[in-house]
């Protein structure tokens, strides 16, 4: 017997655009709120908790620092998942298109580790983003062509990338002087992001490198793509009312290509920031599932390149903080988390409310009654 | 609802702490911080490191502040962790996996004056030493019980990652229950993770699928020893006493002890003579050993567990002493010879009676 509930919701026939904008900023403020709530739980003074967690991580140009280089892969990545989800297209496969953008560049350092020169840097980019692209590219063609699911082919594939890259560190690629631990040699300078300190003082002893340029460009690209281009709105037809797209007489398949291939690139193209830049080498645990969080952060950002730039700030700064929580008050790493958790929760619940209002069920036997 | 009326409490006094500075200085306590793979409730290996935290607390009381940080991802994030942890005032810095020995050595550049103690690697610099653990010791034992315990002939081992570390546990084990019955087996799961309880439990009815009666692992979690205990077979512990997890399929824990040298650490640097050399202990410097071992094995394993636990103990006896063979069946080492430390730590390849390709 199904569960029958004293409400139901019934779809909003026009969802207010203004309160869709406005739901992420409700879901962090009542993060917030809640965790206040629970910092007291776990005995601690909550403005203190909050210090600690929220501000004292980005109190410094090293902790400011730290952030951008945490959220640019994870902007990266989500903006080039935004343009598919826009259409529909799902692809959950980014974390595996990035170990190819990883892959592809490491290739290239190791090649040319001993006679590099200016042009080894610009030419890993290039072959990342095109690693990624190829990868996404299966997804893209079985989609294209066979009509699969490319949630469970991309997501798949991931794996596959995953053991591609342990059989390469601990296999052709593993550093001869390794003891046979899993990674490749430390790559040569001209096969790294210069790190920003080398130009400005005021810098010393930070990581940024060079590589948050790539986001800080692909930012407004992506708005300009998907929010002015022609393509974008095609995307956008395609994701909100696919009959109308396809009366329009916009190619499905073009679509699929288009969405697939600008996110493996977006995503190769982080895997290429993260090895060679604060990692400089290639090994078997490089990445802290970028590819995965990035989908959050598409999420939260409502697929809006702006959007998503905040949020993934926002979840560099849940990471951070979770780290500072532990170090400065003892709590448990869980608590990062939990925050993760409540944003979402928070977020798809303001969703729901926003495109549908809840209306009071008749009970069941007042109907018999009558 | 104490709770509630605490935080209302601490909201009205808030304002003033927002202000103050988080840190007091009261007495000066060596601050010593640790850098743990896994969550400290993960029953093994990060659980054993704490315990040894807590050992050193308690031997020297309030001489020692100590910081943990858990389930530090071993990519860029723990040079992070390990840079902060240098910033706010830690003079001795324990990080203990293996993937964070670059992130390390990184750091330790940039902060001469703080003492990073690494373990499991093996690159050093002048402030960063290498700890590890000689836990192919207490696995051998732990083998020869299996070795009489077994009535397949078939071992299992569940194995994170094909690095020297694990790949000599795996050949010791082996060596331990051949030393028994000649004619044993045993089989490798590879999972690529330290810490995975689903994967581990995956694994480990892989190996028992496979016809496998007693198993042992190189995983963080107790997950491979309560998979024997719900199928009916037998399991080790690892890294920490796991008896409580499944007492009907314990043999016995093959665990580690960090809590002397972590003690030895902090009176030395206390001293003012921080202890720089590496340290790879074993059974002898009772760094670990085999514990807990079940009243129900047969008397004759009990007996030859007991007299080659003191041979160990003592110095008398080596693990890797010749013969050795490969499992190509090529001769790894002449009879009568021992393995070097260095050969040990390298070792890439099985020995005779483990099933399969080493991964490559």
């Amino acid at each position: 017997m199904p569960l029958r509930l004293p409400f139901r919701l019934i779809p909003r026939a026009q969802p207010s655009q203004r309160m869709l904008l406005i739901a992420p900023l409700l879901a962090v403020t009542l993060t917030l709120v809640v965790g206040l709530g629970i910092f007291a739980a776990l005995g601690q003074n909550p403005l203190v908790a909050f210090r600690v967690f929220f501000i004292d991580p980005v109190s410094d140009i090293n902790g400011v620092s730290e952030l951008l280089l945490k959220a640019s892969p994870l902007c990266l990545i989500a903006l080039g998942l935004a343009i598919g989800f826009r259409a529909n297209i799902w692809n959950i496969g980014a974390e595996g298109q990035m170990y190819l953008g990883g892959i592809f560049a490491t290739g290239l350092a190791i090649h040319f580790h001993e006679n590099g020169g200016p042009w080894l840097l610009p030419a890993m980019i290039l072959a990342g983003a095109v690693g990624g692209a190829l990868w996404a590219s299966i997804t893209a063609f079985l989609r294209a062509q066979l009509r699969t699911n490319e949630i469970l082919v991309s997501l798949m594939l991931t794996y596959v990338a995953d053991l591609l890259v342990k059989y390469l560190v601990y296999g052709p690629w593993q550093d001869p002087q390794s003891n046979n631990f899993p990674f490749t040699v430390s790559f040569s300078d001209d096969a790294l992001f210069p790190v920003l300190m080398n130009w400005w003082d005021w810098l010393e002893g930070t990581r940024i490198n060079l590589s948050l340029l790539i986001t800080v460009v692909a930012v407004p690209l992506a708005w300009l793509f998907m929010d002015k281009s022609f393509v974008g709105f095609q995307l956008s037809v395609a994701g909100l009312a696919p009959a109308a797209a396809r009366y329009a007489g916009f190619s499905e398949k073009r679509m699929v290509w288009i969405a697939l291939l600008i996110g493996g690139a977006a995503a190769g193209l982080a895997g290429v920031t993260e090895v060679a830049g604060p990692i400089g080498q290639l090994n078997d645990r490089w990445t802290p599932g970028y590819g995965f969080t990035a989908i959050i952060v598409a999420a939260l950002g409502r697929l809006n390149a702006f959007g998503i730039v905040l949020a993934a700030l926002l979840m560099a700064l849940l990471y951070l903080g979770g780290e500072a929580a532990q170090i400065s008050l003892q709590l448990p790493k869980a608590i990062s988390q939990v925050f993760q958790g409540l944003l979402l929760m928070f977020l798809l619940g303001c969703d729901v409310l926003v495109n549908y209002r809840v209306a009071r069920r008749m009970p069941a036997n007042a109907l018999v009654n009558a | 609802m104490k709770t509630w009326k605490h935080a209302a409490a601490s909201l009205a006094g808030a304002a003033a702490l927002l202000a103050a500075p988080l840190i007091s200085h009261a007495a000066e306590p060596l601050k010593m911080a640790w850098v743990y793979v896994g969550p400290v409730g993960d029953g093994g290996w990060t659980y054993a490191h704490d315990l040894g935290r807590k050992a050193a607390m308690k031997a020297l009381g309030d001489k020692i502040s100590t910081t943990i940080v858990e389930s530090v991802p071993e990519g860029a994030d723990s040079e992070r962790v390990i840079r902060d942890l240098a910033a706010k005032g830690n003079k001795i810095i324990f990080t203990t996996s293996f993937g964070y020995m670059e992130p390390t050595l990184k750091v330790a550049k940039a902060f001469p004056k703080v003492d990073f103690y690494h373990a499991t690697g093996f690159k050093s610099d002048k402030n960063v030493t290498i700890y590890n653990s000689r836990m192919y010791e207490p696995a051998y034992l732990a083998g020869i019980i299996a070795g009489h315990v077994s009535k397949k002939g078939i071992l299992g081992f569940v194995a994170s990652f094909p690095i020297p570390e694990v790949v000599r546990n795996i050949n010791a084990y082996t060596m331990g229950a051949r030393s028994v019955n000649p004619k044993i087996t045993t089989k490798v799961v590879w999972v690529n993770t330290w810490y995975d309880p689903g994967k581990e439990r995956q694994a480990a009815e892989a190996l028992i699928g496979q016809g496998a009666d007693v198993l042992l692992q190189n995983t963080d979690s107790s997950a491979v020893l309560q998979t024997a205990q719900d199928k009916g077979v037998n399991a080790f512990g690892w890294d920490s006493d796991m008896t409580a997890y499944a007492p009907k399929a314990h043999l016995g824990s093959a665990i580690e002890i960090w809590g002397g040298y972590y003690t030895k650490v902090a009176e030395a640097a206390i001293a003012g003579k921080p202890l720089k050399t590496t340290v790879w202990g074993g059974m002898k410097d009772g760094m670990n050993d085999l514990v807990s071992i079940s009243p129900n094995i047969p008397a004759a394993a009990k007996a030859v567990v007991a007299e080659k636990a003191a041979a160990i103990k003592s110095g008398k006896v080596q693990v890797f002493t010749g013969p050795i063979k490969g499992s190509d069946g090529s001769i790894k080492l002449a009879a009568g010879k021992t393995l070097t430390d260095k050969e040990i730590d390298s070792v890439n390849y099985y020995v005779e009676g483990v099933e399969g390709q080493l991964p490559k």
